[in-house]
């Protein structure tokens, strides 16, 4: 079976509705099938990122913690969009730190998110073959 | 007659809060909740509407700000409040419009 580039389209913020929870659970189920996997954050998408959520007051689930365990599953392509971010006020600094291991680089820790212009990322969504959007 | 609004929805998503701002009166509490709190928050077009709109009183659900992990990046003038301080705001106005 030949790999396949897959795209992962985020564009709602968490929460609000039950679009970024169920993204990221197909992600990590499609994670599975060892494709080529990518993921953009794009729009308000990008607030699914944002460190420090506590959900405790609302009563439900706080997944944010689970981005940070996508590099384990070798998906560690998340490119977030900087026209969004700047829109929304916040900078890298506002999202977690999310990282993955290089196994062909004695396991070095890198940064799994790439911060891309708008047109950068038109380009990244041109090479793919899939695109699921959410 | 002073009505509390509540708007629930990214002001980046949806024009609810442009449609709720400009319908709302001087006198009347506009209350951001559930995906509403993003318009809380400092460093964008939407924080310069609400700094501008004087005559209205506006609010935040903290629950839900704390949810979406954006309470540092609480705008000034904004009241937290709690489940409870949304109810009072309930009381303290004449009616409600809920913005979906």
């Amino acid at each position: 079976m030949s790999v396949k580039k897959f795209m992962y389209v985020n564009r709602k913020a968490p929460y609000g509705t039950i679009y970024a929870l169920e993204s990221l659970e197909v992600v990590l189920i499609g994670a599975a099938f060892d494709q080529d996997v990518s993921l953009a954050f794009i729009g308000d998408g990008v607030y699914q990122l944002t460190k420090g959520q506590n959900t405790e007051a609302i009563g439900q689930k706080n997944f944010s913690p689970t981005y940070s365990a996508l590099g384990d599953y070798d998906v560690n392509k998340i490119y977030v969009e900087k026209e969004s971010l700047e829109e929304r006020g916040l900078t890298l600094d506002d999202l977690q730190h999310l990282v993955w291991e290089d196994e062909d680089d004695d396991w070095a820790e890198k940064d799994s998110i790439r911060l891309v212009s708008r047109a950068e990322l038109a380009d990244v969504l041109d090479e793919q073959d899939i695109i699921l959007s959410f | 007659m002073a009505l509390l609004h509540t708007v629930n929805k990214s002001p980046f998503e949806s024009n609810t809060f442009d449609t709720c701002l400009g319908l709302a009166k001087d006198g009347s509490t506009i209350l951001l909740i559930e995906d509403g709190v993003y318009a809380a928050t400092t460093g964008h077009s939407v924080a310069e509407k609400i700094k501008n709109a004087s005559g209205i009183s506006f609010a935040v659900l903290g629950p839900d700000l704390q949810a979406r992990g954006l309470e540092g990046k609480l705008a000034d003038g904004i009241k937290v409040v709690d489940y409870e301080g949304f109810v009072t705001l309930v009381t303290e106005h004449d009616a409600v419009q809920s913005w979906l």
